[in-house]
C-alpha cells in the first residue's frame, strides 16, 4: 500500500509527553531511525508547536498533568482535522483509549511499546495522511 | 470430641451454661411435678389405708360387741325364762347347755347357778365343780352389784382361760345368779380371724393391759398399748384411734384401737408400717428408680446437646471470622483493582523508558562507534537512567505491597498518622492526574491506636478512593485529617464532590449498595469499613451537602492503656 503513496523524505513528528526523559530517549531513537522529532513536554507545549509547524504524525500521551490528553486530542482535530495522531498510554487498552480512537485518533499503543511497531504504525499514519490530500 | 478439646475457655464456659440451662429446665418442673404427685399420692394412700385399718376395726369392735351382748342376752333369757327353782335342776341346765350349744357350738362352755352367798347350787358342765364357792370372785361380786357382767378372761378353778357372763336375778337374800362361760378359743376367733398383710394382728387388752385374746407373736410394750388405750379413753368422742410407735428395734407399727365391753376392753389392731404400706413402698421405688433414670438422660442429653452446641457455634464463629477476612481481602482486591488504572501508568512509565533507553544502547553499539568518547558517556547515561528508573518501579511495587499483603488481623498499636500518609502516597499520582490537591492536616501528638494495620489501611485507603471517585469528573480538594476528640481518634477524610443525596444517604453502609455502573463497583467498601471500625469498638459518620462536599468521620476509642 505504502508503495503507491510518495512518503516525505523525512516524516515530522510531534511527541507530546510530559514524561521527560521518556521523550528525550524516543525522539534520539526515532532520529537515528530517520525521523525528524519535535519535543512537547506538555498539552499547551504541544499545542503551541502544532499552531507554528506543519508535522506529518503526532505520538500523543493520554495522561498528562497539565491536560489531558484527549482534550489535547479535541484541539488538534480543530487545528488540523486530518493530522494523524497516535496515541500512547501506561494503561493498556483503557477505556480512554477507546474514546481517543472514537475521537479521531488514527491509532493507539500502550506503553512500553516496540520500536519497531511504532516506527510500523507512523509510517502507516503517514502514509494514510498522504493518501487522503496527495497534494498536500 | 478433638473439637471440643481444643474449644477455647470462652466456648467451654458457653457449652457449661447451656448445660445447667437445659439442666435446670428440663430438671427443676420434672421435679416438682413429681414431688407434689407423689407427696398427694402419699397422703391420699396412707389416709385411704388408715381410713380402711379404721373401717375394719370398727366392723370387729361392733362385731365383739354384738358378740358379748348377745352371750349376755342369752343369759340373762335363760335366768328370766325359768327362774331359779327350775334351773337349779341339774338335768334341765344340762339341757338348756345342750340347747345353746347346739345353737352357738362350742361357745358355751358350762353354766352354773350360784345363790347370793356365792355356793353353786347347780352346774351343767365338762368340769366337776359341784359345791364351787365364787363369793370371792371379782365377777360374782360384780353380778350381784351390777345385775349383770361380763368378766375379763381368767384362768379360774379349772385352770384355763376362760370369762365369765353373769346376770343376777332376785333381791337381797333370794337373789341368784345365772353363770355361763365363754370358750376362750372361741371368743378368740372372732379376734384372731383379723390378719391383714404379713405382719397384720389383732388383739384385745383390758384395763390393766392384760390380753384378752391370744397376744402378738412380737413382745409388744403394754405401756405403749395403754398409752393407745388412755387416749381412747381420754377422748371418746374418737372412737377409733389411729397412732404409729416404733418398737424396741426401730420398727414402727401403726396402731388402730377402739374401746369395747363399755370401755372396760380395748381392741387394738397392729401392722408394721412397712407392711402396711408396703405397695406405697414399691411405688416410691419404682418412681425413685425411673427419677433417677430420668434425671441420667436428661444429664446425658443435656451434656452432649451442650456440647454439640458449643462445638457449632465454634464451628459457626470460625467460618464467619474466616469469611469476614475472604470478604475484607476480596474487598481490598477490588480496592487495589480500582487503583491499578493509576498504578499502572505509573509503573508503565519507567518501564517504557528503560525499555527505550536500552534500544538506545543497542542502537549506539550498532554504529561500532563505542570507542568514541561521547558514545560511552551516551551509554554511561542511559544505563544511569535504566537504573533511576528501575529504582523507581521498585518503590512503586513496594507501595503496592504493602497493601497487598494479606489480612492477617493481627493487633499491634498503629501509628494513624504514619496510615494516612501510606495511602496518600499511594494515591498522590492518581490524584494529581485527576487535578485534585491533596491535604492533610495530622495532629502531632496522636496516641497509638490498637488494630489491624492492613484493616486500617483498607479503611482509609477506601474513603480516599471514594473520595477520589467523587471527584474524579471536575477536580477539587481532599482533605485527609487526625484528630484527638476525649476518648477518641477521629480520621476525617474530606472532599469537595458533588454530594451524596439523602436518600442514598441512608444507605451506603448496606453490602452491595452502589451507584457505581454495574461490574465497577462491588458495593462492598462502606460496608466492609462500617464492620472493621464497629469490631473496634468505634463508628463512621458522614455529612454530606449536594454541590459542596462530602466529609466521612472515622472515630475509634483510644485504647484505655495508651490514654
Amino acid at each position: 500500500m505504502s508503495d503507491t503513496v510518495s512518503l516525505p523524505a523525512a516524516i515530522r513528528l510531534l511527541i507530546i509527553d510530559d514524561e521527560i526523559v521518556f521523550v528525550e530517549v524516543l525522539a534520539k531513537r526515532l532520529s537515528r531511525r530517520g525521523l525528524c522529532v519535535e519535543k512537547a513536554f506538555s498539552g499547551q507545549q504541544g499545542i503551541q508547536k502544532l499552531r507554528h509547524c506543519d508535522y506529518d504524525a503526532v505520538l500523543l500521551d493520554l495522561k498528562m498533568v497539565d491536560m489531558d490528553g484527549l482534550e489535547v486530542l479535541k484541539v488538534i482535530k480543530i487545528i488540523d482535522p486530518d493530522l494523524p495522531v497516535i496515541l500512547l498510554s501506561g494503561h493498556g487498552a483503557s477505556e480512554a483509549a477507546q474514546r481517543g480512537l472514537a475521537g479521531g485518533a488514527f491509532d493507539f499503543l500502550a506503553k512500553p511499546c516496540d520500536l519497531d511497531r511504532l516506527m510500523e504504525k507512523i509510517r502507516t499514519a503517514v502514509a494514510s495522511r498522504f493518501r487522503k490530500e496527495p497534494n498536500g | 470430641m478433638d473439637e471440643t478439646r481444643q474449644m477455647h475457655p470462652e466456648y467451654t464456659l458457653l457449652a457449661r451454661k447451656m448445660f445447667l440451662t437445659i439442666l435446670v429446665v428440663s430438671y427443676v418442673p420434672v421435679l416438682l411435678v413429681s414431688l407434689t404427685i407423689y407427696l398427694q399420692f402419699r397422703g391420699v394412700y396412707r389416709q385411704k389405708v388408715e381410713d380402711h385399718l379404721v373401717e375394719m376395726v370398727r366392723k370387729h369392735k361392733q362385731q365383739i360387741d354384738a358378740f358379748l351382748h348377745a352371750r349376755l342376752a342369752d343369759v340373762r333369757f335363760l335366768a328370766q325364762s325359768f327362774g331359779r327353782d327350775t334351773l337349779s335342776e341339774e338335768a334341765f341346765l344340762q339341757r338348756q347347755l345342750a340347747f345353746l350349744q347346739g345353737a352357738y357350738g362350742a361357745t358355751f362352755v358350762d353354766l352354773g347357778v350360784i345363790d347370793a352367798r356365792g355356793r353353786q347350787i347347780s352346774y351343767a358342765g365338762p368340769f366337776k365343780l359341784g359345791q364351787a364357792e365364787y363369793a370371792g370372785a371379782a365377777w360374782f361380786q360384780q353380778a350381784m352389784a351390777e345385775r349383770a357382767v361380763i368378766s375379763d378372761v381368767f384362768l379360774g378353778l379349772r385352770g384355763l382361760p376362760h370369762f365369765i357372763v353373769a346376770v343376777c336375778s332376785g333381791e337381797g337374800q333370794d337373789a341368784w345368779v345365772l353363770r355361763a362361760t365363754i370358750d376362750f378359743e372361741a371368743f378368740n376367733k372372732l379376734v384372731g380371724g383379723i390378719h391383714i398383710g404379713a405382719t397384720g394382728v389383732a388383739f384385745i387388752v383390758n384395763r390393766d393391759g392384760e390380753f384378752q385374746t391370744t397376744g402378738p407373736a412380737s413382745p409388744i410394750a403394754a405401756e405403749k398399748v395403754f398409752g393407745g388405750y388412755q387416749t381412747c379413753a381420754v377422748d371418746p368422742s374418737r372412737k377409733i384411734h389411729v397412732y404409729s410407735h416404733p418398737d424396741e428395734n426401730g420398727v414402727r407399727s401403726i396402731y388402730v384401737t377402739g374401746l369395747l365391753k363399755d370401755r372396760n376392753w380395748l381392741l387394738v389392731y397392729r401392722q408394721q408400717a412397712a407392711d402396711a404400706f408396703h405397695q406405697l413402698r414399691r411405688a416410691e421405688k419404682m418412681s425413685l428408680f425411673f427419677f433417677i433414670l430420668g434425671g441420667m438422660l436428661i444429664v446425658v442429653m443435656a451434656l452432649v446437646i451442650s456440647r454439640r452446641m458449643a462445638s457449632r457455634v465454634t464451628k459457626a464463629d470460625r467460618e464467619k471470622e474466616i469469611m469476614r477476612r475472604q470478604v475484607i481481602e476480596t474487598s481490598k482486591l477490588a480496592g487495589i483493582g480500582e487503583l491499578a488504572a493509576g498504578v499502572a501508568h505509573e509503573i508503565n512509565n519507567p518501564v517504557a523508558v528503560m525499555i527505550e533507553e536500552a534500544g538506545w544502547i543497542q542502537d549506539l553499539m550498532e554504529d561500532e562507534r563505542i570507542s568514541e568518547p561521547e558514545d560511552r558517556a551516551e551509554i554511561q547515561r542511559a544505563l544511569q537512567q535504566i537504573h533511576t528508573q528501575g529504582r523507581r518501579c521498585k518503590e512503586i511495587t513496594a507501595k503496592l505491597l504493602s497493601f497487598a499483603r494479606g489480612s492477617d488481623g493481627s493487633i499491634r498499636l498503629l501509628d494513624i498518622n504514619q496510615i494516612i500518609e501510606d495511602v496518600i502516597r499511594l494515591v498522590a499520582q492518581q490524584a494529581k492526574f485527576t487535578h485534585i490537591e491533596v491535604e492533610t492536616v495530622l495532629a502531632p501528638d496522636l496516641p497509638p491506636l490498637s488494630g489491624s494495620e492492613t484493616e486500617m489501611h483498607q479503611v482509609v485507603l477506601n474513603l480516599v478512593n471514594n473520595a477520589l471517585q467523587a471527584m474524579a469528573k471536575d477536580g477539587g480538594r481532599l482533605t485527609v485529617f487526625s484528630e484527638v476528640d476525649g476518648p477518641w481518634i477521629v480520621i476525617g477524610v474530606q472532599d469537595t464532590g458533588p454530594g451524596i443525596p439523602a436518600a442514598n444517604l441512608e444507605r451506603i453502609f448496606d453490602p452491595f449498595f452502589t451507584t457505581k455502573p454495574v461490574g465497577q463497583g462491588t458495593g462492598l467498601g462502606l460496608s466492609i469499613c462500617y464492620g472493621i471500625i464497629k469490631k473496634m469498638g468505634g463508628r463512621i459518620e458522614v455529612d454530606s451537602r449536594v454541590g459542596q462536599g462530602t466529609t466521612f468521620r472515622v472515630v475509634v476509642p483510644v485504647p484505655p492503656t495508651t490514654s
